[in-house]
C-alpha cells in the first residue's frame, strides 16, 4: 500500500494510504478529542468533536472519516476548532437532561471528560428540557434516553461485534431515539443476547447495569477492540 | 388599627422563609404565620427516575443535612428489595448519622443560633453572627467550628465526601471505615467531647438569666414523635415511632414506620409551600406535634450512653412531665451531640465496620417502600412507589421542618404577642421572633423539598389584607 506525506499541525508525517486522519495523529502522538469513535468499530463522523481544519478546504472536517492524502496540511487545534468544539458540546448539554451530579457515569463520562478538557464552563444554549423516559425493562440493563447522545455506539456494537442487530435508531434531528427491535421494551426484545457491548460502548450514563447508582457505571471498551482484533487477526484460531 | 407585619426573609436558618403577624383593631398581636416561600417539587420531578438512584437524587435537597435524605432513601429502597441489610451496613450507616448529628447541631448552636442569646438579642445585627462570636470568644468560636468539622469528617472518611456522598444505596452501603479513619476519629474525640461539655455549661448558663426567653419563646402543649428502639431507648436510624403528649403521656408506640399515613396527616395551607403534618387521630389542627431533639428527647427513656443519660435526667426536670419549651431544643441539641460522641466512641472498637460483606442484592420485591430516619432537625420519611421495574411513580417525602410547621408558627405568635405593640417595630423584636423559629433549627430546603442567607421582613397587615407598613433588614 502506498504511504502518504502530509503535515499534521506542523508535524511532517507518513501514513498508509486508506488511514483516517484521526488513525495518522493517533499515531503521531497527536490527540484529537473524539466522541462517537470507538475502537472496534466503524466511523459515522457523528458528533464533529473530530473537527479538523484542512489547508485549500473552507469546510471543517471529522478526522474520524477524512481519508490522508499526499501533500494534507492538516490542523487539529486552532481557536475556530475550540471555538466549534465547545459549542457543540453545549448543544449536546442542552439537546437532553445531563444532570451529572446524580448520574450513574459521573467521573466515568466521556462527555463529562471532554467537557472538562475542552473549557465548556457553561451552556450558553437554552436547555431544551425534553421528556425522555427509562427503560428499565430488561433483566440486567437500563436505558435513560435522557442521558442519550445519539452517538450510535450502541448501535455499532450490537450489529457488527455482537451481530445481534438489536440496537436501532429511530426518528429524526434531536427527536431520534435509541430503539430496541421494532421500537418494544427492551425486556420484550426476542434478539438481543444480554451480551452487555452496548452498555460497555456507551460513553455516558444512558446504558447502564440496572441498580447502578451515582458514578458506579465504570466500562472497560478495551475488550471491545480486543475481540475485534482477535476475531479479525484470527487470533483464536492459531 | 389592624395590621399585619411581616418578617421577610427569616435569617440564620436554612433556607428562604417570612413571617406575617396580623394585628388587630387595638394594636395587639391577633396571629403569625410563618411562610416558606420556595418551591422545589423533588416529589414530582422523580416521578419516573430508578429508585436506586434516589439516594444520590434526594440529597441535593439540602447541602446540610444530606446524609438524613441519603439514608432515609436508601432505607426506602430497603423496603422495596425487602432485604435485612448486613449488619456492617446498618451500622456504618448509623456512623454516619452520627456524623451528621454532631455536625448539622454544632452549625445550628455556635454559627445560627449562638449569637443571639451569647451576644445578646440588642445586639447590631452585623455583629449577631458568628464572626460576632469569633470577635467576642475567638476560642469559643474555634472549637465549635472543629466540632463542626469533626462530623462532617466523619462523613467524608466513611463517604468520600462531605456534602452529597455517593455511599448509601438501596441494599447497604458502597465502602467500610478504613483504619486510617478511625484512627482520625479516635484521635480526634477527646477534643469533640471537651468542646460538647463546654458548650453544654454555657449554656446551662444562659438559661440562668434566659427564664423569660425559656417561658415565651414557643412554650406550650403540644405532642411529641420520635424514633425509640424497642426498650424506649434514644433511637436516631431504625427503630420505631412513639408519641407523647405533653405530660409525657405515651399516646401511641412501637409504631412501624411503614404505617405512618394511619398516624400522620398532611394538611396544605395557601400560604406557605410548606406541608402541615399532624397526629392524624386528633384530627387539624388540634393534632400539633413537635420533631426533632426536644421531641426525641421528650419520647425516650434514656439516651443509652452514660454522660448523654446523665444530662438526661437534668433536661427531663425542665418540665412536667414533657419538656414544653422550645428554647429547650438547643440544650436538647447540645445532650444529643454529647450521646453522638458515646455512640461513634463504641463503634471504634466494633471490627465489623471493616466488613467487605455491605450490601444486600435482590430485586423488586415490593412496589411500595417506606425509610425513616431521624434527621437532625426530626424525623424524615421518604415513601416511594415503583412499577414492577423500579421506576417511580410516586414519591411522598415527610421532613421534620414540615413537622414543625403548626409549632413554629404558635411560637411566633407567643413571641409576638409578648414583644409587638402598636406600630412601633423595633429590630430586636424582629430578631426575638426569628429566633423562636430558629429553636426549630428548620431547614427550608428540605422543608420544601432551597438554601441561602435570609435576611428578615415584616409587614403589617390589616383585617381587610392591606400591607399598612414594612420594615425589611437588608
Amino acid at each position: 500500500m502506498a504511504a502518504k506525506t502530509l503535515t499534521i499541525d506542523g508535524k511532517q508525517i507518513t501514513a498508509e494510504e486508506g488511514e483516517t486522519i484521526l488513525q495518522a495523529a493517533t499515531e503521531a502522538g497527536i490527540k484529537i478529542p473524539t466522541l462517537c469513535h470507538l475502537e472496534g468499530v466503524y466511523d459515522i463522523g457523528a458528533c464533529r468533536l473530530c473537527l479538523v481544519e484542512v489547508k485549500g478546504t473552507p469546510k471543517l472536517l471529522p478526522a474520524c472519516t477524512l481519508k490522508v492524502a499526499e501533500g494534507m496540511e492538516v490542523a487539529t487545534d486552532t481557536e475556530r476548532l475550540r471555538k466549534y468544539r465547545r459549542m457543540t458540546l453545549e448543544l449536546l448539554f442542552a439537546e437532553r437532561n445531563h444532570v451529572c451530579a446524580v448520574c450513574v457515569a459521573n467521573g466515568h463520562c466521556e462527555l463529562q471528560t471532554l467537557a472538562y478538557s475542552q473549557g465548556m464552563d457553561h451552556v450558553r444554549y437554552e436547555y431544551t428540557f425534553p421528556k425522555w423516559n427509562v427503560d428499565n425493562t430488561h433483566r440486567l440493563f437500563g436505558m435513560d434516553h435522557n442521558r442519550c447522545i445519539l452517538c450510535t455506539r450502541c448501535v455499532r456494537v450490537c450489529w457488527h461485534i455482537e451481530g445481534a442487530g438489536t440496537k436501532n435508531v429511530s426518528g429524526r434531528g434531536g427527536k431520534s431515539k435509541i430503539i430496541t427491535d421494532l421500537n418494544q421494551p427492551w425486556g420484550a426484545s426476542e434478539s438481543c443476547t444480554e451480551c452487555g457491548k452496548c452498555v460497555m460502548a456507551c460513553p455516558t450514563g444512558a446504558l447502564f447495569q440496572k441498580g447502578s447508582t451515582v458514578g458506579e457505571s465504570e466500562r472497560d471498551r478495551d475488550k471491545l477492540e480486543y475481540i475485534v482484533n482477535a476475531r479479525e487477526k484470527k487470533q483464536w484460531n492459531a | 388599627m389592624a395590621k399585619r407585619i411581616v418578617i421577610d426573609p427569616v435569617t440564620r436558618i436554612e433556607g428562604h422563609a417570612k413571617i406575617s403577624i396580623f394585628m388587630d383593631d387595638a394594636g395587639n398581636v391577633a396571629d403569625a404565620e410563618f411562610h416558606v416561600v420556595e418551591f422545589r417539587g423533588f416529589e414530582k420531578f422523580c416521578e419516573g427516575r430508578p429508585y436506586t438512584e434516589m439516594p444520590g437524587i434526594t440529597q441535593r435537597i439540602c447541602g446540610i443535612c444530606p446524609v438524613s435524605h441519603t439514608l432515609a432513601s436508601a432505607r426506602a429502597g430497603d423496603a422495596i428489595m425487602a432485604v435485612n441489610i448486613p449488619p456492617a451496613a446498618d451500622k456504618l450507616r448509623r456512623l454516619m448519622n452520627l456524623g451528621q448529628f454532631v455536625q448539622s447541631h454544632a452549625l445550628s448552636f455556635f454559627h445560627l443560633s449562638a449569637p443571639d442569646f451569647l451576644l445578646g438579642w440588642d445586639t447590631p445585627p452585623a455583629q449577631r453572627n458568628v464572626f460576632g462570636i469569633i470577635a467576642a470568644n475567638a476560642d469559643l468560636a474555634r472549637a465549635g467550628i472543629r466540632l463542626r468539622q469533626f462530623g462532617q469528617e466523619i462523613i467524608e472518611w466513611l463517604g468520600g465526601k462531605k456534602v452529597h456522598p455517593a455511599w448509601a444505596v438501596p441494599g447497604g452501603v458502597r465502602s467500610n471505615l478504613s483504619a486510617e479513619g478511625r484512627a482520625k476519629i479516635k484521635a480526634w474525640l477527646p477534643e469533640a467531647y471537651a468542646t460538647t461539655n463546654v458548650a453544654l455549661e454555657l449554656f446551662k448558663k444562659t438559661l440562668k438569666t434566659h427564664g423569660r426567653e425559656v417561658q415565651i419563646f414557643g412554650n406550650f402543649p403540644s405532642l411529641f414523635m420520635g424514633l425509640v428502639q424497642p426498650d424506649g431507648t434514644w433511637e436516631h436510624h431504625g427503630g420505631k415511632l412513639r408519641f407523647t403528649d405533653s405530660s409525657g403521656s405515651i399516646i401511641a408506640d412501637q409504631v412501624d414506620v411503614a404505617n405512618y399515613k394511619d398516624y400522620i396527616g398532611e394538611a396544605v395551607q395557601n400560604t406557605s409551600y410548606l406541608k402541615s403534618p399532624y397526629y392524624l387521630p386528633l384530627g387539624f389542627p388540634e393534632g400539633i406535634y413537635r420533631v426533632g431533639p426536644l421531641a426525641r428527647l421528650n419520647v425516650c427513656e434514656q439516651m443509652g450512653v452514660p454522660k448523654a443519660d446523665e444530662e438526661l435526667k437534668k433536661f427531663k426536670k425542665l418540665g412536667r412531665g414533657a419538656v414544653t419549651s422550645s428554647f429547650l431544643y438547643h440544650y436538647a441539641r447540645l445532650i444529643e451531640i454529647l450521646a453522638a460522641l458515646e455512640y461513634i466512641e463504641r463503634y471504634l472498637d466494633d471490627p465489623e465496620l471493616s466488613s467487605d460483606y455491605l450490601c444486600a442484592d435482590a430485586g423488586i420485591n415490593s412496589l411500595h417502600g417506606v425509610g425513616a430516619s431521624e434527621a437532625p432537625r426530626g424525623t424524615l420519611f421518604h415513601d416511594y412507589t415503583v412499577d414492577r421495574n423500579g421506576l417511580l411513580q410516586k414519591v411522598n417525602l415527610i421532613v421534620a421542618t414540615g413537622q414543625n410547621n403548626l409549632a413554629m408558627n404558635q411560637t411566633v405568635a407567643q413571641i409576638a404577642r409578648y414583644y409587638v405593640r402598636g406600630n412601633d417595630i423595633p429590630e430586636a423584636m424582629l430578631n426575638r421572633v426569628e429566633h423562636g423559629i430558629r429553636c426549630y433549627d428548620p431547614c427550608l430546603s428540605c422543608s420544601t423539598h432551597a438554601v441561602g442567607q435570609m435576611p428578615l421582613q415584616v409587614q403589617l397587615i390589616a383585617p381587610d389584607g392591606r400591607v399598612l407598613s414594612e420594615v425589611a433588614r437588608s
